[in-house]
């Protein structure tokens, strides 16, 4: 007997815990793989956001990081490759009053599925996005996905991928999304925060987790993750602070104006004062677009937490569902067919 | 002096024009007042795919065919009585349909070296012994419109396309139609552009009037058509697309669902997702998708939210929805597959109608993954082979394929108005939060119908996770166990199989329930074929009719039934796909007629063929 059940009919609920939003069936993840610790986050935040089970809708597509709604004890939907996006929308148009997640990896969501997290982010259909990017196909063996570094060598690319890589938050900014964060599968304290902006956030919320493959791309974050080297390669985005990063948040983001483009500097270095250092603002798209791109250089960190937030008045489904409301019961199906030119036959 | 009338039985007219020359306006317009009057009547508007082909070409002439008559009208009719050819491509394309002895209509204001050269005419056929054949009136129907409308200031090039309607105005005195229902609508339409109804308005006038003054000519005469003595009941005319759309909309009514739509545009489907896009009033949701298999997940997303998902398309469209098809065969949800058939492979006739995806409907999935396939005869068949589709996808948790086609989708008909008031509800109840102690299963099944429980998001304790993958067939957790993967392949076929005992014994149309020859057909055939086999029997002949609805199942008396005739005839506009289904299902003789030309069979072709059949 689940817990819900149980507690049916009792005057007062006690609040939900991780448990309740944990499924009885078998994890089947690789031992050490990024899932496992977004999954225990995922189960451990639902009750902090005081959601209820039946009202959560998890939806994915296929790959490893779609198996996830499996684990979770609400309603949830593993569709087909690439099209959890249509789904979820369709989810939302039957019933907005749903919280809808959808969960899906770098080839999933943005290679087969690429059209549909174009569409889902233009119209800004309202549902939480996490985005696994592994920057490899697991399920189907480690072949190159499209966010792999060039020159991946996979069992279909033995000499190399020659793809460029595409970066997701890049293609979400370029999509017209108006949510778009970025977190670590390793990042326990921090990946709750974000997925409860996202949650927050009415209209599509993308977020890009960077997600360990222990199997086919073990460390490709790897440089940016480990603890060693964290605190340079991650930029730890705070809504009206300063964009500080390194063990003693003596290097900074400044915006460098021969170049067009943000630039890791050292406080104190070539006379670079606290006062060079942007401030961030999440309401700043053109903002949001450099620090997509940062971290392409050895010496720049990788921007972490919200990169972009600009709720609209509102949501597609809103919009769609406020037209289907203002017309609704002006006229009746019967009045429809017997309108127009009719004629009686005796 | 006192006009003569001559009384007809039937008409078949033929309005054709270039692409800009409103011929599917003036063919609608001269429908609905033909409808008014009384007459049982078919329409076959046939358009090219291009929206704006070169003007004056061959390959841009539109046209539109109406049937009517104070008898019952099952066609479009094989050969026009009248054709109106408003430029020289359209007379080159449609000449040869022309009945010998037919009334042939021009504008020889548009007959100019130009436009002979475009048609690919040396020099002009009009007065030529190619003409002898036809009664020819051919009049300078451009001249005359800009002379009617030039009080109401239009710009040459407005007032030129003014000529449809001085047409329509001349046929319409010819056939004793009444002008009013078509002013009325000219008011509406331009109600914003008052010199344009005006002038329109005018046109209409001078083209009938025109046909009175004329009447003395000895060529030039008056035909009356009467009313037909249908079944007594309001009637109005109604296409396929519009009388399909409230079908689906009544059937989510009568389910208590409301109604997803995901569609993305394509010919000549898109009709349907115009029509239920004007339906807000009834509470309909439509979503136009980014692509066909958006267009159909976001259907499924809908069905597993509780809400009755809706998805149309046509040919190439459907083959994209297949995968997605078979996640709402494989997670058991209710969907409605609309397709709107046209002639293929690949982008083939848009505009153009066939049946060639029969196939498609019914084997088109990887895995085994059957599915109920209905079909519908004729536009007004549209709203109740609807109904039916929701019936059975939320009674057995499947996704249903209607097939329809362009032909039926555009073509319009007299329909006796249904009392929507004494159709018989089919309300769906969701599986309910389980009672203490009592576990909830998704695959949970209906031991009559096999179809699962169905749980919606929202409700309480019926929290469940579902996907592609095979399922336990008591859990409906992932199972990867053979025996199961058996079972539940099995189950999901007997759960399709069942249908047929739940849907009406097959019918015969016309004739005996045995004896010589069976016309077997489905679809928009039905017209042809029931007119075929109504003259071959008025001659003497044991021939039957017989329609087929339900393609998938078949209906559980239809294999005895065809054992009863000693020979089998199936047209289709295929190259023999039911043919080839019946011979799998029943292990019978059934014989091909086909015909993939994009046009509708025409009676005689299958006469021949009854006949030649009879003969051996």
């Amino acid at each position: 007997m689940n817990e819900i059940s149980a507690l049916k009919g009792t005057p007062e609920k006690a609040p939900l815990t991780l448990k309740d939003f944990t499924s009885d069936q078998e994890v089947r993840w690789c031992p050490g793989c990024g899932d496992y610790a977004i999954l225990k986050v995922m189960q451990r935040t639902l009750p902090e956001l005081g959601v209820t089970r039946e009202n959560t809708v998890f939806v994915s597509g296929i790959g490893c990081s779609s198996r996830f709604p499996y684990y979770m004890d609400t309603y949830g939907f593993h569709t087909i490759h690439g099209r959890a996006p249509a789904v979820a929308t369709g989810v939302k148009l039957a019933n907005p009053e749903l919280d809808v997640w959808m969960i899906t990896g770098d080839g999933d969501g943005l290679s087969i599925g690429g059209n549909h997290m174009l569409h889902v982010l233009r119209r800004d259909v309202d549902i939480n996005i996490l985005l696994f990017n592994n920057m490899i196909y697991g399920l189907t063996k480690g072949q190159f996905s499209p966010t792999s570094k060039p020159g991946t060598k996979s069992p279909s690319t033995p000499q190399g991928s020659v793809d460029p890589a595409l970066n997701p938050i890049g293609f979400a900014l370029g999509s017209g999304a108006r949510f778009v964060a970025r977190t670590v599968d390793t990042a326990i304290k921090h990946m709750p925060g974000v997925f409860k902006r996202a949650h927050g956030f009415k209209g599509a919320s993308f977020v890009e987790i960077l997600q360990n493959c222990i199997v086919y791309a073990d460390q490709v974050w790897g440089d940016v993750t480990q603890k060693a080297t964290a605190a340079d390669k991650q930029l730890l985005l705070e809504n009206g602070e300063k964009m500080l990063f390194g063990k003693e948040k003596d290097k900074g983001i400044r915006f460098d104006l021969a170049s067009f483009s943000l630039q890791a500097v050292m406080i104190g270095e070539n006379g670079i004062t606290e006062d060079d250092i942007l401030v961030h603002d999440e309401s700043n798209l053109q903002m949001a677009r450099m620090l997509a791109e940062l971290g392409a250089e050895a010496n720049e960190p990788m921007a972490m937490g919200v990169l972009y937030s600009e709720q609209a008045e509102y949501s597609y489904t809103e919009a769609v569902l406020a037209q289907v409301e203002a017309q609704k019961g002006k006229r009746t199906l019967k009045d429809m067919i017997y309108s127009g030119q009719t004629w009686e036959v005796k | 002096m006192v006009s003569e009338v001559q009384v007809l039985e039937s008409a078949v007219v033929r309005f054709a024009g270039d692409s800009g020359d409103g011929m599917q306006l003036t063919g609608s317009q001269f429908t609905s007042s033909t409808a008014l009057s009384g007459s049982d009547l078919a329409t076959f508007p046939d358009f090219p795919a291009e929206i704006r082909a070169p003007v004056g070409t061959t390959f841009g002439v539109s046209a539109f065919q109406i049937n009517f008559g104070a008898k019952s009208i099952k066609t479009v009719g094989d050969s026009p009585d009248v054709l109106v050819a408003m430029n020289p491509a359209a007379l080159k394309v449609n000449l040869k349909n022309l009945r010998s002895g037919g009334l042939l209509v021009v504008d020889s204001g548009a007959f100019t070296k130009r436009n002979l050269q475009k048609a690919g005419y040396e020099e002009t056929p009009l007065g030529t012994p190619m003409m002898d054949d036809y009664q020819v009136i051919d009049l300078d129907i451009s001249r005359m419109t800009l002379e009617a409308v030039k009080e109401h200031g239009l710009g040459n090039k407005e007032a030129l396309r003014c000529k449809n309607m001085w047409t329509l105005g001349m046929v319409l005195w010819m056939f004793s139609r009444k002008r009013e229902p078509i002013t009325k609508w000219l008011d509406k339409k331009f109600a914003k552009l008052p010199a344009v109804a005006a002038a329109n308005i005018a046109a209409l006038n001078a083209g009938h009037a025109f046909g009175e003054t004329a009447e003395l000519s000895a060529t030039f005469k008056r035909y009356q058509i009467g009313a037909t003595t249908s079944e007594p009941g309001l009637y109005r005319t109604v296409t396929g697309s519009q009388a399909l759309s409230w079908g689906i909309v009544q059937g989510g009514q009568l389910a208590d669902l409301n109604v997803v739509l995901g569609s993305y545009p394509i010919t000549p489907a898109s009709s349907i997702l115009h029509a239920l896009s004007g339906m807000k009033e009834l509470g309909v949701v439509t979503f136009q998708a980014e692509d066909e298999i958006a267009a159909i997940c976001a259907a499924i997303g809908a069905s597993f939210a509780g809400s009755l998902g809706v998805t149309s398309s046509s040919g190439p469209g459907i083959a994209l929805k297949m995968e997605a098809m078979g996640l709402a065969i494989s997670t058991e949800l209710p969907l409605v597959v609309i397709n709107s058939q046209r002639g293929g492979p690949s982008t083939g006739l848009p505009t153009k109608t066939e049946q060639s995806d029969l196939y498609q409907a019914i084997y088109g999935r990887n895995g085994d993954a059957p599915i109920p396939v209905i079909s519908t005869r004729s536009p007004g068949d549209c709203f109740e082979v609807a109904i039916e589709a929701v019936r059975l996808a939320v009674k057995y948790m499947t996704p249903v394929m209607l097939l329809t086609d362009g032909f039926t989708a555009n073509a319009a008909e007299p329909w006796m108005l249904p009392d929507l008031d004494a159709l018989v509800p089919f309300k769906v109840e969701h599986a309910k939060t389980p009672a203490e102690g009592e576990t909830f299963s998704p695959y949970k099944r209906d031991e009559k119908t096999l179809a699962r429980n169905w749980a919606i998001p929202g409700n309480v304790g019926t929290e469940h996770r579902i996907g592609g993958i095979e399922k336990d067939f008591d859990t409906g957790h992932i199972s990867y166990d053979s025996d199961n993967h058996q079972r539940m392949t099995d189950t999901r076929q007997a759960k399709i199989d069942g249908i047929a005992n739940d849907i009406p014994l097959q019918a015969v149309e016309q004739g005996n329930t045995s004896g010589k020859l069976a016309v077997v057909g489905w679809g928009s055939t039905f017209g042809p074929i029931s007119e075929a086999v109504r003259i071959a029997r008025s001659d003497g002949h044991d021939a039957s009719h017989i329609h087929i609805r339900y393609l998938h199942p078949f209906p559980s008396n239809l294999g005895e039934l065809l054992a009863g005739y000693d020979s089998i005839i199936v047209p289709e506009m295929n190259t023999g796909q039911l043919k080839t289904v019946l011979r799998d299902k029943f292990l019978i003789d059934a014989k091909p007629l086909n015909k993939v030309s994009g046009l509708p069979f025409k009676i005689q072709e299958i006469l021949d063929a009854i006949h030649s059949d009879i003969a051996e």
